[in-house]
C-alpha cells in the first residue's frame, strides 16, 4: 500500500513535469533556454548534482533536466545465455530552483528497470552562507568515492556501472540528513569538502539473500528515509583537491552503526559499525586528452562471531577507466562530435581474509575488463558499444565462472 | 568528411561483427568437467521441475525467511558447492553421550547436531558438557543420487555378508533404521522388524532422499517444513526461543522440488575412461579387492521416473556398513552403526572433488586427508588386507590405481 501511494505521488509529479514542459513549449518555445553545464569553472565531483544540462523556461524560476539510458544485452556465463534482450536501465529527472538568492533546491527522481524501482535519489535544500560554508538538508547523496555523486549515465563511456560501485558500495546511495559543504579557490587549485550526518545502514547488509556482506541490501529498506535503523547517525565526509589541467583526487569516509543494539531501552547487542574509506581520482593528460577515472574503496565491518564466514568482515574493490578520444571533429553534421576508445578494469573482493578452521584464503571475488567504443554527437549524448569479460570465483576459489557480454546502448540528457 | 564516414561505418560494422560472433562468449565447459546437469531422458516438464529444485537447492536463507535461529549454514549449496564434495570450512558436528551401551543424543541439550551459528542477536549453541562423543563430517557430492534411491533393497542385501560367510574378510551389513513419520514404503523396500535399510548419509542412517532433505533443512539450516514443523532453538537460551517466522518456513512443494532435483542430477561423468593406464588401474582396483566394497555396477528396477528405470550405473559402493578400524573410529553411533562403522562412499565423481573443494582434495568423512594414498593408508578393519595388497603393488601399479581413481 505504501509503495502504491508513493508510486502515485511520483506519477503526479512526473505528469506535472511534462505538462509544465509542454504547455510552456506551446506558448512560447523560444523562451526555453538550454543551459549547458558550465565547464569553464573548476568543477569537482561534489558539484555534479548541479553541474548538469537544464532547461530553463522563460522567467519561471525552475529548471528541469534529466537523462535516460537504454541498451541491448547479450551475455553468457560459461556458455549458457539467457538470450538477447533490451534493457531500459533508467530514466532520471531533475528539477532545480533558486528560491531566493543563495537558497537552492534540487531534486532527482529515478525510475530504474522500467518502474520496478522508483527512488528519490536527491532532494535537498542548499543555503549558501559563504562559498566555504553551505548548509544542505534533505535527501542527500553520501559522498563516498566519486561515482555515487557523479553517476549520470551520459557522463560515462560504459553501459554498466562499476561493479564495486553497485555491488560492493551501494550506488546510488542517498539518505535523509544534514551537512555542510564548501569550496575554496586558490589560483589553479580548488579545495572542497563535504560532511554529512544521515541515516545509515541496517542489518540487511549481512542478513540478506545474497549470502555475502552486501551494503546495497539496505537500499531495499523502504523505511530508511524516515527511520534510522540503528538509532545512530552515520557520518560521511570527503575532502578533495583539484588542479586545473591536472585532475582531482578525493578521499572519503563513511561509517556508522548498522545494527539495532537497543530495543525499548534494553541493550540487546554490541554496537556494530561499518566503515568505508575510498579514494577517487580523475585526470586528463592535456597532450593526448587521455582521461583516467578511478576509484578504490575498502569496507570493514563488525560481523557477529556467531555468524557464518560467508559474510565478509572486509571488502575491497575499485575500477579504473581509461578513455582516449581518437576523432574530434564534425561528423554527420554534429559540430563537435567525438569518437572514443575506452577501457575499464575492475575488481571486487567481497570477503577479504582466511577461513578460521582451515586458514585457507577466502575468495569470493570478481575481476572484469571492458573494452569499448563510444561516439558522442555532443557532450550530452553518448552512443556506446561495450564488450565485457569477467571472471568470478566462489568462496573456496574453485574454477572461475566466466561471463562475457556484448552491449550496445545510448544514454543522453534531455 | 570522408574520413568520418569510414570511421563510423567501420564502427557500425564492428558492432554487427561482434554481436554475431559467438566466439566472444566464454565456452561451455566440457560435459565431463561439470557436476551440473540432468540424467538423460527427462521430459521437458521434468527438466523444468529439476530447474525449480535447483533454484531451491541454491536458495540462500536469511532471518526473514526463517533461517535459524541457530544453524550451520544458510544454503544447501554452501556445503554442497556445485553439487560436488564439500570443504572442511562447512563441516558439521554431531554429538552424543555414550555410556557403555547407553546412547543419549542429548536432544534436550541441542543434540544431535551442533548449530554453531545464529541469526542476529541470538546466541549460538555450544557443545554441552555432557557430550563425550563427536562426529565431524564434510558434505558428500550429491550427484547421481536418483539411481541410488531407485535401487531395490534386495540389490543391496545381495552384497551383505555380516558373518563373512564367503571368507573374503569383508562383512558388510545394512544399517536398519527406524523410518521417519512421513516415510511411505515403496515396492523396493524390504522391512525388518519395522525398520528399513538406510542408504544415505555417511553411516547410512537415512532411508530416502526426502528424509535427508527434511533433516538437512532443519538441522543444517533451522528451516521447518510441512514434514517437520518443530523449529530449532538453543536450549541454552531457554525453551522455544527462536525466530519469528511462522512455521512451516518452506512448503511441501519446496521440499519435493529439492528431492526431485537430487533424484534427477546426472551421474558424475568420467574422464579418460579408455586410457590404457586407467584401464589397467581399474583392473588392479578389482584385483586387490577394493571392489569388494566399492562395488562397480548396479541396475535399477522399475521407477516412477522413467529415466531411472532399468538403468545400469557405476557408483563404486555397496551402500553397506563396514568396520573400518581404529583410525576411522569416531565412537559416534548412528542407527545400528557404531563409531568404527562407515558406509562405503560411492567413488564416482571423486576425480572432480578438487574442483569443488577449492583446488585441493579433502577426503574421508571429515576431510582429514588430501591424497588417495593417504586415504588408503587409513583403510583398516575389514579393509586392512586391501590396504596391504595396495602397499604390495609396485609404484607403477599404484600410480595406475590412482589414475583410475582420478578418472572417476
Ligand atoms: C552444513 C553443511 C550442509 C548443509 C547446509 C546441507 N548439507 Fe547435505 N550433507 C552434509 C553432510 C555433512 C552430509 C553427510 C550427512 C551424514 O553423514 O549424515 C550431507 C548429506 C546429504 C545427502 C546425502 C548424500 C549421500 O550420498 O548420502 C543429501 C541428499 C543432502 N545432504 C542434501 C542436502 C540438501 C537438500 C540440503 C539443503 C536442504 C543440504 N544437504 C544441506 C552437509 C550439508
Ligand atoms: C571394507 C570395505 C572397503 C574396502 C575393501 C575399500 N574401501 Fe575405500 N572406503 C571404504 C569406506 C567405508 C570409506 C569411507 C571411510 C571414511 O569416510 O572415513 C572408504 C573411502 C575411500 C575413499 C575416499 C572416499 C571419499 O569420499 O573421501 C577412497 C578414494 C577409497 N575408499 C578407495 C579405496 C581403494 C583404492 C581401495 C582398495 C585399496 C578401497 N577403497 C578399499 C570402504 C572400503
Amino acid at each position: 500500500m505504501k509503495i502504491f501511494t508513493l508510486n502515485y505521488k511520483l506519477f503526479v509529479l512526473f505528469s506535472l513535469f511534462f505538462v509544465a514542459n509542454n504547455s510552456v513549449a506551446q506558448k512560447d518555445s523560444s523562451s526555453i533556454k538550454r543551459m549547458d553545464p558550465d565547464t569553464s569553472k573548476l568543477n569537482m565531483n561534489l558539484d555534479a548534482v548541479y553541474n548538469r544540462p537544464f532547461l530553463q523556461m522563460g522567467k519561471i524560476p525552475v529548471a528541469l533536466g534529466g537523462y535516460m539510458e537504454v541498451n541491448t544485452n547479450y551475455s553468457a556465463t560459461d556458455g549458457v545465455t539467457e538470450g538477447f534482450g533490451f534493457q531500459f536501465k533508467r530514466l532520471t529527472m531533475f528539477m532545480s530552483s533558486t528560491i531566493t538568492k543563495k537558497i537552492k533546491f534540487l531534486s532527482e527522481l529515478e525510475f530504474e528497470d522500467g518502474t520496478k524501482e522508483i527512488n528519490i535519489e536527491f532532494a535537498a535544500l542548499d543555503f549558501e552562507m559563504h562559498p566555504m560554508l553551505n548548509l544542505r538538508g534533505g535527501i542527500v547523496m553520501n559522498p563516498i568515492g566519486a561515482f555515487n555523486q557523479n553517476h549520470d549515465g551520459p557522463k560515462w563511456e560504459f553501459i554498466e556501472r562499476p561493479i564495486s560501485a553497485t555491488q560492493m558500495l551501494p550506488a546510488t546511495w542517498s539518505n535523509a540528513g544534514f551537512g555542510l559543504h564548501g569550496k575554496y579557490y586558490q589560483s589553479n587549485w580548488v579545495f572542497g569538502y563535504e560532511a554529512y550526518l544521515t541515516n545509515g545502514f541496517d542489518e540487511s547488509i549481512i542478513s540478506n539473500t545474497e549470502g555475502k556482506t552486501f551494503l546495497p541490501a539496505t537500499k531495499g529498506n523502504r523505511d530508511r528515509f524516515e527511520d534510522n535503523f540503528s538509532g545512530e547517525p552515520m557520518i560521511t565526509g570527503k575532502v578533495a583537491v583539484k588542479r586545473r589541467r591536472v585532475g582531482e583526487i578525493g578521499l572519503s569516509y563513511m561509517g556508522g552503526v548498522y545494527n539495532k543494539y537497543q530495543l525499548d531501552g534494553v541493550i540487546i547487542d554490541d554496537k556494530r559499525r561499518v566503515n568505508v574509506i575510498a579514494v577517487d581520482i580523475n585526470s586528463t593528460i592535456p597532450k593526448t586528452n587521455t582521461t583516467f577515472v578511478g576509484e578504490f574503496a575498502m569496507v570493514s565491518l563488525n560481523v557477529p562471531t556467531a555468524y557464518v564466514e560467508n559474510f565478509g568482515k572486509k571488502q575491497r574493490g575499485g575500477y579504473l577507466d581509461i578513455v582516449q578520444p581518437i576523432l574530434k571533429r564534425k561528423m554527420f553534421g554534429w559540430e563537435k562530435a567525438t569518437l572514443n576508445l575506452a577501457f575499464r578494469t575492475e575488481y571486487v573482493d567481497w570477503n577479504v581474509g582466511n577461513f578460521e578452521l582451515t586458514g585457507t584464503k577466502i575468495y569470493e571475488h570478481v575481476f572484469g575488463i571492458v573494452p569499448g567504443i563510444s561516439f558522442r554527437p555532443s557532450g550530452q549524448t553518448v552512443i556506446r558499444f561495450n564488450y565485457r569479460y569477467q571472471w568470478q570465483r566462489d568462496l573456496l576459489g574453485n574454477p572461475a565462472a566466466r561471463t562475457a557480454a556484448i552491449q550496445f546502448g545510448v544514454s543522453s540528457y534531455f | 568528411m570522408k574520413k568520418s564516414y569510414i570511421t563510423i561505418s567501420s564502427f557500425a560494422l564492428l558492432i554487427f561483427a561482434a554481436v554475431s560472433c559467438k566466439k566472444l562468449m566464454p565456452p561451455v565447459p566440457e560435459d565431463e568437467e561439470i557436476l551440473a546437469g540432468t540424467i538423460p531422458g527427462l521430459s521437458p516438464q521434468q527438466e523444468l521441475e529439476h530447474l525449480k529444485g535447483d533454484e531451491n537447492f541454491g536458495r540462500i536463507f536469511s532471518k526473514e525467511d526463517g533461517l535459524g535461529p541457530v544453524f550451520v549454514q544458510n544454503s544447501c549449496a554452501n556445503c554442497h558447492i556445485g553439487n560436488g564434495k564439500g570443504h572442511p570450512t562447512t563441516e558439521l558436528t554431531r554429538f552424543a553421550n555414550v555410556n557403555g551401551s547407553v546412547v543419549d543424543y542429548l536432544l534436550t541439550k541441542g543434540g544431535p547436531q551442533l548449530q554453531q551459528h545464529a541469526i542476529f542477536g541470538y546466541t549460538p549453541e555450544t557443545l554441552p558438557t555432557e557430550a563425550n562423543v563427536f562426529s565431524k563430517r564434510i558434505a558428500p557430492a550429491v550427484m547421481g543420487l536418483g539411481y541410488i534411491a531407485a535401487l531395490d533393497d534386495q540389490s543391496i542385501l545381495n552384497n551383505a555378508d555380516p558373518n563373512d560367510a564367503n571368507g573374503d574378510g569383508i562383512s558388510g551389513r545394512p544399517n536398519y533404521v527406524d523410518p521417519t513419520d512421513f516415510f511411505s514404503p515403496q515396492s523396493i523396500h524390504i522391512p525388518n522388524a519395522g525398520q528399513y535399510i538406510g542408504r544415505f548419509g555417511k553411516k547410512a542412517e537415512k532411508v530416502t532422499i526426502q528424509d535427508q532433505v527434511v533433516f538437512a533443512l532443519k538441522q543444517d539450516m533451522g528451516i521447518t517444513s510441512d514434514f517437520d514443523m518443530q523449529d530449532l532453538f538453543n536450549p541454552q537460551n531457554g525453551i522455544n526461543t527462536g525466530d519469528n517466522v511462522a512455521d512451516p518456513e518452506v512448503s511441501a512443494s519446496f521440499v519435493n522440488s529439492v528431492v526431485f532435483y537430487m533424484r534427477t542430477l546426472k551421474a558424475p561423468p568420467r574422464r579418460n575412461a579408455d586410457d590404457a593406464d586407467v584401464k589397467a588401474g581399474e583392473q588392479l582396483f578389482t584385483q586387490i579387492g577394493c571392489a569388494s566394497c566399492h562395488i562397480t555396477t548396479f541396475t535399477t528396477p522399475q521407477s516412477d521416473i522413467a529415466a531411472l528405470s532399468n538403468q545400469t550405473f557405476h557408483p563404486y559402493s555397496d551402500f553397506l556398513l563396514h568396520d573400518m578400524g581404529q583410525l576411522l573410529d569416531d565412537s559416534y553411533p548412528e542407527g545400528s552403526a557404531s563409531g568404527f562403522e562407515w558406509r562405503t562412499p560411492p567413488l564416482w565423481g571423486i576425480g572432480l572433488a578438487k574442483d569443488s573443494q577449492g583446488g585441493q582434495m579433502f577426503l574421508l568423512h571429515d576431510g582429514r586427508v588430501n591424497s588417495f594414498e593417504q586415504v588408503i593408508s587409513f583403510h583398516g578393519g575389514e579393509a586392512e588386507s586391501r590396504r596391504a595388497a595396495f602397499n604390495a603393488l609396485s609404484q607403477d601399479e599404484k600410480d595406475k590405481v590412482i589414475e583410475f581413481l582420478e578418472s572417476l
